[in-house]
């Protein structure tokens, strides 16, 4: 068998040959690894979602008699008509995603699966729920509409008055 | 004068044909009957020998193989279930409905299909309950131990990801509250939560998604890992019975030499 070569590195380390392949091919697996995993990640990454718009529009605040919790079951959204002005509540349960109802014999925001409650402002009353239901914006359009964005939540008690 | 029926066979075994497909020849040597297994693409995983008192049903219960047996139920019936389902949001719940009111046996199929899954997760919990109070989980099964638990993964997600599938109230709260729990892990739930379900919500991609984890995915992963279990049982030596353990067997003849 022919005697290894050596080569010199710059740090001054001798390297067997075979050594250094070893070490160039296992780098070269590595790096490829990384790419795999990051083409991985980003193809299963939706780059378009063809979900509905995060922006609805809830109709003329009329329909909305005062004192009134009303539930949007497709767009899950309360609009609340309250004494102090209109304000839109996250329908979906802290905890884990489900759709809660209202109770207007019980005042409060009950949801089916794990039992939360909350008042009519989204604060939690009982429950597993680890945060009170979120509010969102609302705002009146130019045709005097109610409109309410779902993907921004606002600080509570922020009303809009018509 | 007829000639018995066994004898049919024997010519069928002689045939051209016949010696063209199975390579191990005829004979009832043993030889000839380990051969036919060894050499068998289908049944090599397995032991070319076993031991009688590892298959009688005291042993093992045959929990094991009547897992395997629910699985390939759900296997035909599942192929033959895809046949009239489309993945898609407008028609999965239409065509569940029309699979159990309209298609001729879609409500057998689907039945079976569904029962069987029930049963495979019973069978896979009562065959490791078998298994585990028995100690056959002990050197040197430890890594078909390790096996078996990561069957246990494959079915359960096989079962939660077919879950979704009929599209109705029920499977859709129910991947609902199952995805937000993927949620929960640090840092990373939102990033693992969006991936699953390929979107923020149970959705069209969601429903495809677990169709082709359901369907192409997880049955893949579970015949790969089936087919490593089934091996290790063989190289580990058979299947587990107490008296043809070494270790028992020492401690028998030490006991005898000692009386």
């Amino acid at each position: 068998m022919a005697e290894e070569k050596h080569v010199h590195t710059e740090d001054g380390a001798d390297l067997k040959r075979r050594e250094f392949f070893a070490r160039l091919g296992l780098g070269s697996l590595g790096i490829a690894a990384a790419g795999t995993v990051a083409f991985g990640y980003q193809f299963l990454s939706p780059n378009v979602l063809y979900e509905p718009s995060p922006i609805i529009n809830a109709g003329k605040p009329e329909s909305y008699p005062l004192d009134s919790v009303t539930l949007d079951a497709n767009s899950a959204i309360y609009i609340v008509h309250s004494k102090e002005g209109f304000f839109a509540l996250s329908a979906v349960c802290t905890h884990l995603g489900c759709l809660t109802a209202w109770k207007p014999d019980l005042g409060i925001i009950a949801c089916p699966c794990h039992g939360s409650k909350f008042n009519r402002e989204g604060e939690k009353i009982a429950g597993p729920a680890p945060r009170p239901l979120p509010w969102k914006r609302v705002w009146l359009s130019d045709d005097g509409d109610l409109m309410v964005d779902r993907s921004t939540d606002i600080r509570p008690m922020q009303f809009v008055s018509v | 004068m007829a000639k018995p029926i066994a004898q049919y066979f024997d010519d069928v075994r002689e045939t051209r044909v016949w010696r063209s497909i199975f390579r191990s020849g005829t004979g009832a040597s043993t030889l000839h009957r380990a051969l036919a297994i060894q050499q068998n693409v289908f049944l090599h995983l397995l032991s070319t020998k076993v031991r009688r008192r590892m298959l009688s049903f005291s042993a093992t219960w045959y929990l094991g193989t009547l897992t395997f047996g629910t699985f390939l139920i759900l296997v035909a019936t599942g192929v033959l279930l895809m046949l009239y389902y489309h993945p898609s949001v407008p028609q999965a719940y239409a065509d569940t409905k029309d699979l159990q009111f309209v298609v001729s046996s879609g409500l057998f199929l689907r039945n079976l299909h569904r029962w069987s899954a029930h049963a495979m997760v019973f069978l896979v919990f009562a065959h490791m309950f078998k298994v585990f109070y028995r100690g056959a989980y002990r050197a040197p099964r430890e890594f078909n131990w390790v096996v078996g638990i990561i069957l246990l993964l494959v079915t359960l997600l096989l079962s939660y990801t077919g879950y979704l599938l009929p599209w109705d109230q029920l499977a859709y709260w129910a991947i609902t509250v199952g995805s937000n729990i993927a949620s929960a892990v640090p840092l990373m739930g939102n990033k693992i939560h969006f991936l699953l379900l390929g979107g923020n919500a149970v959705n069209a991609n969601a429903l495809l998604r677990f169709y082709v984890l359901h369907c192409m995915i997880l049955p893949l992963a579970a015949i790969f890992f089936i087919a490593i279990h089934f091996w290790r049982i063989r190289k580990d030596g058979g299947l587990y019975a107490h008296q043809s353990e070494p270790a028992t067997a020492r401690a028998q003849a030490a006991a005898k030499e000692a009386r």
